[in-house]
């Protein structure tokens, strides 16, 4: 049983940061029916981001440990937003009505443009992120001995979806972002203005998959400029599996994902890791065709 | 004649020239822009025709590939004999496959495609049935033999495989003309009016996927046969995400910019590759291309032309 829980604790903390990252494509999705496949890409900067600023800003020292975290957490949250701001103005904005794959291939050279940026600039390395930033001590919940780490990374994400649940239900902002997502159109004429909105969702759902991307750093403690395609790929899965353009959706798609890896890689095989996830999926889909949580649209006569 | 023929006659013109004029490594592209090309012109029927998002091509692809291996390493069967055995199998897969999910609507499809690929990738790896060789996938694979002529050098595989794009490309686009383009057509454009029309939908979706998952597996053959060794790494996500790319940025639905598409997505960092300074940031550069082509052309470089119906002006008047 000892085992079972170690698992299932480290499926739910990466599960937290598939949800995280999961949140930044459903969010895209729900205002423009868009998979930004640049998602990934924007995630893995906010890890090699946070490698920079730590190892250049020196905040542990400065401040302690838990508020130097969350000084870099709010820095690196601020310039990945701004980069996901930047790619929506540049590569999005243009091809709004345009047809749909065009804006996905947009993404993906967005995607192979950002990954790039990273390997010329840090080199194609793998970059190993300073030890000791938290104390490596386990904590014990009921005779549990869980690292602390995996207790920081999965309590920091579920703060940070209930903060953006809190603030899609009950804000003005998130009623139009709501709005937006139900009918553009409609939205536009209740005096909404649409590409402000479009353009806050790709501040928020960026600077949430730079966190995830520090979060991966602290966590694993080394990061790789490809990394944003096999997270970016994970979290998209679990976006779909809970039902695209649902937020609650996300959050649940990413815990069952990565609880899912982590019971299947202890217990049936770790070489099926992928294809696992991947096959829940599919007979997750077959049997509900728009996701857990995804609500059934009758086509359009 | 119009225009367009004389532009077909120079492409082929030009194309006949290439293994005359170009050394073996450049030659060598080409080829491989032939694949891609034979590649996509078959995903093009199922994303560009069908309208299904398929993100997951390589696994057909891989099919295909695997099945002339074997065949080839395993029982000795010539690798052009193997060529048709590709394509049914990697039909049948692709029929197995689709027909759970063929009613999936667009990014779900596109997603439940992905994971297939992943899916197959990862089997491959395992040694599946022990027939794959795992991660060093399988070599020794024999050249061609064609008519009792060997098929070893680059020259030689570009009419091989040219050949064979250039039969592909006079099947699908009569393909494009019959009853079953035209159903394609109408099912992309407004699936609900389509089925109430009475075109079995499903079927013709199921059909399209099939025949799209067959081309790619004797593609995977034509590459069994040219790299006489194949591993699971040829087959990744991102081999199904350079063909996806190609139909669109080409122009989905057009064969010739289909074509098109492969020259560029496969030539073009190729042609980076010749210059020392750009080697390292050739593929920023291409990133960077793919945005702004997709923003400046945003139906792809060749958009499909809509259908002229000559036929009917005459009955009119």
């Amino acid at each position: 049983m000892e085992e079972f829980f170690q698992q299932l604790t480290n499926g739910l903390a990466v599960g937290g940061i598939y949800a995280l990252i999961a949140l930044g494509y459903t969010m895209v999705y729900g205002v423009l029916k868009l998979i930004n496949f640049a998602h990934g890409d924007l995630f893995a900067l906010g890890a090699y981001l946070g490698l920079t600023l730590l190892t250049s800003l020196g905040l542990n020292s400065r401040v302690g440990p838990l508020a130097g975290l969350a000084l870099l957490v709010v820095f690196v949250t601020g310039l990945v937003a701004l980069a996901g701001a930047l790619l929506e103005r540049a590569a999005y904005r243009p091809l709004r009505q345009s047809p749909r794959l065009s804006a996905v291939v947009s993404a993906l050279g967005a995607s192979i443009f950002i990954q790039n940026t990273i390997m010329l600039i840090y080199g194609s390395k793998i970059h190993v992120y300073p030890k000791g930033i938290l104390p490596a001590v386990a904590v014990n919940i009921f005779g549990l001995q869980v690292p602390l780490v995996r207790i920081l990374v999965f309590v920091v994400s579920l703060l940070l979806m209930a903060a953006l649940f809190a603030f899609i239900q009950k804000t003005r902002l998130g009623t139009a972002i709501r709005a937006v997502a139900i009918d553009q159109d409609a939205a536009r004429l209740m005096g909404i203005n649409v590409d402000q909105v479009i353009m806050i969702v790709f501040l928020i759902g960026p600077g949430l998959g730079g966190v995830a991307g520090l979060l991966v750093g602290l966590y694993y403690g080394q990061v790789n400029f490809t990394m944003g395609w096999i997270y970016g790929l994970k979290a998209f899965t679990a976006a779909i599996l809970g039902g695209i353009g649902n937020i609650p959706g996300a959050m649940l798609g990413g815990l069952i994902l990565g609880v899912i890896e982590a019971l299947g890689a202890a217990y049936v095989s770790v070489a099926w890791k992928d294809a696992i996830a991947f096959l829940v999926l599919i007979v997750i889909l077959i049997a509900r065709p728009k996701g857990l949580l995804g609500e059934r649209v009758a086509d359009k006569i | 004649m119009n225009r367009r023929m004389w532009g077909i006659i120079a492409f082929v013109a030009a194309m006949a020239a290439v293994p005359f004029c170009l050394n073996p490594y450049q030659v060598d592209v080409f080829n491989n822009i032939g694949l891609y090309a034979l590649l996509a012109l078959s995903l093009n029927i199922i994303l560009g025709d069908a309208g299904m998002y398929n993100m997951g091509h390589a696994a057909f692809y891989a099919v295909g590939a695997y099945t002339a291996a074997f065949l080839n390493t395993q029982l000795g069967i010539g690798i052009l004999w193997t060529l048709p055995i590709s394509g049914i199998l990697a039909g049948l897969v692709g029929l197995v496959l689709a027909r759970p999910v063929i009613h999936l609507r667009g990014d779900y499809l596109l997603i439940v495609t992905v994971g297939v690929g992943e899916i197959v990738r990862i089997a491959l790896i395992n040694n599946v049935f022990g027939v794959t060789g795992g991660p060093n996938g399988i070599f020794g694979i024999a050249r061609p033999v064609f008519f009792g002529f060997k098929i070893a050098k680059p020259h030689e595989f570009f009419f091989l495989i040219w050949g064979f794009v250039a039969l592909t490309v006079l099947l699908f686009s009569s393909l494009k003309n019959s009853r079953f383009g035209r159903a394609l057509d109408y099912l992309r454009e407004d699936h609900v009016a389509a089925e109430g029309s009475g075109i079995d939908t499903a079927r013709y979706q199921l059909l399209a996927f099939m025949l799209g998952a067959a081309w790619a597996g004797m593609a995977g053959c034509l590459y069994a046969s040219k790299m006489s060794i194949i591993s699971p790494e040829s087959f990744n996500f991102w081999e199904s995400v350079v063909i996806f790319i190609i139909v669109i940025l080409g122009g989905s639905g057009n064969i010739a910019g289909v074509i098109l598409g492969a020259f560029l997505i496969v030539g073009l960092p190729e042609l980076f590759r010749e210059f020392k300074a750009f080697s390292q940031a050739r593929m920023w550069f291409f990133g960077l291309a793919m945005m702004i082509m997709m923003v400046f052309r945003t139906e792809g470089i060749l958009p499909p032309r809509p259908r002229v119906f000559k036929d009917i002006d005459r009955n009119v008047s």
